[in-house]
């Protein structure tokens, strides 16, 4: 359920800047069912890849042989990602706090850290530079925190106003799909509010997986179930892979 | 000019203890049978520096090569965590290592500026995120046209940066292709290099989009088969992706990782296939 709502997140002809793992799954399911026109970069340097099995790393062979382009990572990030040219970052996380900062870096702290997490990668530029930044990520109280560890990218920091102060120019993580649900920034606030269950949650078990007293829209929904046509998809897909 | 040698001589010549040591490659081409070689040689102190660490890097520090890594996201792609760097951060196994991190943007960026000769590169990043609070070589400056607070990363130059190729000719001209990484960067950016090549053939014949690295940019130039396995060379091998997945158990425990050590890197001349 997680993937499919991922996958319906993202528009037909945007341009997404795609992580390996969920994200990438979840990209190219959208690709190859109601967005055909999606444009998927990845870090390695590819512009528009279109592979017909998910990608085992995020420098498979695959992206660059079925790309438009084959670019270097520097250009990646200074020409395509740095001046405002992608729509949406896709991220995941290890820690996300209520106002959607991620940590990938350390659990505890960090010169004693408890797990040395993989670090930064792309993601700090991504959530900055992106227009919006999708976060996808499994929902528990450990990784749904008050505060997160560390800081590895920037959310909407300590709330409304924070991103403009820090002179981030896109407008961050606009949604957050988990396993339980579809979690948006408060208008006015930017902090996490429950917008979405996925069918056969309650706001109880969500509640009981998020580390902080969760906020839940007047107007929750539930996640319409995945269709079949998407859910064949996503098993060719991982079938091929 | 480049000149051919052969690896072991390449890394013994280039490759020096308490170095600042890139290997490079994004995920394909990376110089894994250098590492093995950088092992075997028993190199110690080093400063490792590299985007993505990698198995390459948690085998050196595994070993207790290193001393410091410079480096923007360490685990096994697509597979899960690296178990020797894990163990060096999390229980100084089998020696406390330093840490330098980066962001991806970050480090290409520093490359880019020790590769251009100059102090330091600027991009807009870093704002709001603690990474600038644990890592010195992130500080920021203000733009002298517009004012505007801008991340500045300091220049990185390697004493040694190896990566690995497609095909050198025999004068040592070297040319890559495919996902090019920061690879260029990162020799040009060094004081020494070593190049590992699939092949040396008479003559470069063109590949539209490949780099080439000319013989004069280059120090030295091994013909290592096979060298970026489990990485890939495009066009001449695959990636082995079983291998990245079997490498999460071999890794995980220091007995296991101690016997991988002794019967692949210690006990041949470095061939994996």
């Amino acid at each position: 359920m997680m993937t499919v709502a991922a996958a319906r997140a993202l528009r037909d002809g945007i341009r997404c800047f795609v992580g390996i793992g969920l994200p990438s799954t979840a990209a190219n399911l959208a690709r190859l069912t109601h967005a055909p026109e999606l444009v998927l970069i990845y870090e390695s340097g590819t512009l528009g890849s279109k592979p017909d099995r998910l990608p085992a790393s995020i420098g498979d062979g695959i992206l660059g042989e079925t790309a438009d382009a084959v670019i270097s990572v520097p250009e990646v990030f200074n020409y395509w990602l740095q001046p405002g040219r992608i729509d949406v970052g896709f991220l995941g996380a290890a820690q996300l706090d209520r106002f959607a900062n991620i940590n990938t870096t350390v659990v505890g702290d960090y010169h004693q850290p408890k797990v040395r997490l993989p670090g930064a990668g792309g993601a700090p530029e991504i959530a900055a530079s992106c227009r919006e930044v999708f976060v996808v990520v499994r929902q528990n109280s450990r990784s749904f925190v008050e505060r997160v560890d560390f800081v590895t990218s920037v959310g909407h920091g300590s709330g409304a106003g924070d991103r403009e102060r820090l002179g981030l120019r896109g407008a961050g993580p606009t949604t957050v799909i988990t396993d339980l649900g579809v979690l948006r920034p408060d208008a006015e606030t930017r902090e996490l509010t429950l917008t979405q269950v996925h069918p056969g949650i309650s706001v109880q078990q969500v509640r009981a997986a998020t580390g902080w007293e969760l906020r839940v829209s007047p107007e929750l929904s539930e996640t319409p179930a995945p269709t079949v046509a998407e859910l064949t998809m996503l098993r060719d897909l991982k079938g091929r892979s | 000019m480049a000149e051919i040698v052969s690896l072991a001589d390449g890394i013994a010549e280039l490759v020096r203890d308490g170095d600042v040591v890139a290997l490079e490659g994004f995920t394909h081409l990376i110089p894994m049978a250098a590492g093995r070689e950088i092992i075997r040689q028993g190199r110690r102190e080093l400063t490792l520096v590299r985007m993505t660490p990698d198995l390459v890097y948690d085998q050196l520090i595994g070993a207790g090569c290193a001393r410091k890594l410079v480096f923007s996201w360490g685990g096994n792609p697509g597979v899960g965590s690296l178990h020797r760097f894990r163990d060096a951060v999390e229980h100084a196994w089998p020696r406390a290592l330093e840490l330098e991190e980066h962001s991806h943007a970050g480090m290409a960026n520093r490359y880019v500026a020790g590769a251009s000769g100059l102090p330091f590169a600027v991009l807009r990043g870093y704002s709001g995120t603690d990474l600038g609070a644990v890592t010195p070589t992130i500080r920021s400056v203000d733009c002298p046209f517009t004012g505007e607070r801008l991340a500045a990363v300091a220049a990185l130059n390697p004493d040694v940066t190896v990566v690995h190729a497609q095909r050198a000719d025999r004068r040592g001209n070297v040319q890559l292709w495919g996902l090019l990484g920061v690879q260029k960067e990162a020799v040009l950016a060094a004081r020494r290099s070593l190049v590992t090549v699939e092949e040396v053939v008479a003559e470069l014949s063109p590949v539209p989009g490949a780099v080439v690295l000319p013989s004069w940019a280059v120090d030295r130039v091994a013909v290592v088969p096979g060298g970026a396995h489990p990485s890939y060379a495009q066009g001449y091998s695959e990636r082995d992706n079983q291998w990245y997945q079997d490498w999460d158990a071999i890794s995980r425990d220091r007995e296991r990782f101690g016997e991988w050590l002794r019967d692949n890197v210690f006990a041949d001349s470095g061939s994996l296939a």
